[in-house]
């Protein structure tokens, strides 16, 4: 049985409870009163890209709306500018549920697969934990040639005078490629990171089981 | 003993050759000047920043930051921590509230860091440059080294997002914080406090992922700017320091528009205002130049 499927049997009855219970502060979204202030406070929401707002997915959660809120691509617009959190009302941490619905979308594979923000927040993860440090050279690289060579040769060409700006700055160095900043424990944070995950994911397991 | 001592976490931008090392070689001069002393906590480690969020999940991503806390207690118990970088500085005071108010997060993240052979004993404060300087310097001090005002040069104050929100810094309103303003008054140059702009979000991340999106919030940024006349602008951020400066010859390209302003560190215009040179206020790692303040350096 397939993450999504195990879910989706044991929370049948209640989406609400699910992403309480399996979602980042998820159990704020109960406290939303739908007074509409963080869509209107989000910029990217602005340019009409998000196609459910913050608002509206709270909405949709309580109305067991599972498959609509986990496939849309719309939290995935957050920018994380806390311009939603520092007015709403009831302060619920907008931000982070937004985050929180998106890591559990990709958690269960129901996130859009070509969602851009998804992959980079993904490739930006793993390369800041593989040496501890973020190599911004391999980073842009990994994003451009998501798409395959050609697409990526296509996609460094339209950055390529914006890079060779930085280059000639000194803000982005080309022998960065060649292994660059990182962390001199690299086997402890690796270590750690494991661990942290360990918990969190049988800290879940017991909430689903409890 | 210098007058001011703090562990320092630089963060990934700032690295050598990385986006933001102009940002630390002023920071680093500005600091002699203000006689303050910056220890870096020995192989501190990337904050995950906020866009790490679909892999990470929280318990990763809070130890990732206790990690740095550790090490900057076991190396230099006590001492705050500081950082120069808005993300840097909201992740790792995020972090900071959730361990504080949550014991099991804590007992957890402390059952992480013992795989890596550290733990945490006491909870450091988390500060970003700007809250050293109008806190514990304080607009008067700062002012004292002032020797080549940057007169008659008009700055928008761009605040953006993360030193801004959720935590700001204190005494600020989040729709209208005015201490960007009051440090470029400081330095002799002319603010603009009605820059209606101010704390608009650049795109963070999105710049990257989805550059049409940030870009027309980088393009309304920008134009707001100029309206109010403004011939550079200062910015606390190095996400925002660099998406409003590095694509605006795309978005030249997409809106027709003439895009060519300078965007700055408040540590540049100190530098360069404390009588320092343009290599001290690393005025050679911008991609638009500002030459007023190249002019000013040199006299
Ligand atoms: S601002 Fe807060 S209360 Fe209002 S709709 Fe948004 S989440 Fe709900
Ligand atoms: S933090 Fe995210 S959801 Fe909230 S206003 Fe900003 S972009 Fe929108």
């Amino acid at each position: 049985m397939s993450a999504n499927t195990a879910m989706a049997e044991k929370y049948r009855n209640s989406f609400l409870k699910e992403i309480e219970e399996q979602v980042e502060m998820g159990d704020w979204v109960k406290m939303c009163m739908q007074c509409g202030v963080c869509s209107g406070s989000c910029p990217t929401n602005f340019q009409s890209a998000w196609e459910h707002p913050p608002q509206e997915l709270f909405m949709m959660i309580r109305a067991g709306k599972r498959e609509e809120v986990l496939t849309t691509s719309s939290m995935w617009n957050c920018t994380s500018c806390y311009n939603c959190i520092v007015r709403c009302p009831r302060k619920l941490p907008i931000t982070h549920i937004m985050h929180g619905i998106a890591e559990y979308a990709h958690r269960l594979g129901l996130a859009p697969k070509m969602q851009p923000t998804r992959f980079f927040s993904g490739l930006f993860w793993k390369n800041a934990t593989q040496t501890g440090r973020v190599n911004e050279l391999k980073l842009s690289m990994g994003l451009y040639f998501r798409n395959g060579f050609s697409a990526g040769v296509k996609e460094g060409m339209k950055m390529k005078d914006v890079a060779l700006g930085l280059m000639k700055a000194k803000r982005l160095n080309p022998f960065e490629i060649l292994g660059g900043h990182k962390c001199r424990d690299q086997k402890g944070i690796q270590a750690m990171l494991k661990k942290a995950y360990e918990i969190e994911r049988s800290r879940k397991a017991a909430k689903m089981a409890g | 003993m210098a007058k001011h001592e703090y562990a320092f976490y630089p963060g990934c931008s700032s690295q050598k050759g990385a986006s933001a090392s102009n940002y630390l070689t002023s920071v680093e001069s500005m600091c002699k000047t203000l006689d303050v002393k910056l220890t870096e906590i020995p192989d501190w480690n990337c904050c995950g920043a906020s866009i790490g969020y679909a892999e990470a999940g929280e318990l990763p991503r809070h130890v990732m930051n206790a990690r740095n806390f550790a090490l900057s207690e076991q190396h230099m118990p006590g001492k705050e921590i500081v950082a120069t970088c808005a993300a840097c500085w909201l992740g790792a005071r995020e972090t900071r509230e959730r361990l504080t108010h949550s014991d099991t997060l804590m007992a957890d993240t402390k059952e992480a860091l013992k795989e890596a052979g550290l733990t945490i004993n006491e909870m450091p404060e988390i500060r970003h440059m700007v809250e050293v300087l109008i806190e514990d310097i304080g607009f008067d001090e700062m002012k004292k080294h002032v020797k080549k005002p940057l007169e008659g040069v008009k700055i928008a104050g761009y605040v953006g997002c993360q030193t801004n929100r959720p935590f700001g810094v204190a005494g600020e309103s989040f729709e209208n914080p005015m201490y960007l303003d009051m440090m470029v008054d400081m330095v002799g140059a002319t603010p603009i406090p009605e820059y209606d702009m101010k704390v608009t979000c650049c795109g963070g991340a999105l710049a990257f992922s989805e550059p049409e999106k940030a870009q027309a919030q980088i393009k309304d940024i920008i134009e707001s700017a100029y309206d109010h006349g403004a011939e550079m602008i200062v910015t606390p951020c190095p996400l925002c320091q660099a998406n409003v400066e590095i694509y605006q010859g795309q978005i030249n390209k997409t809106y027709g528009t003439k895009f060519n302003i300078p965007v700055m560190y408040y540590s540049q215009l100190m530098v360069v205002a404390y009588g320092g040179s343009a290599k001290d206020a690393a005025l050679n790692g911008q991609l638009i130049r500002a030459r007023r303040l190249e002019e000013i350096a040199a006299k």
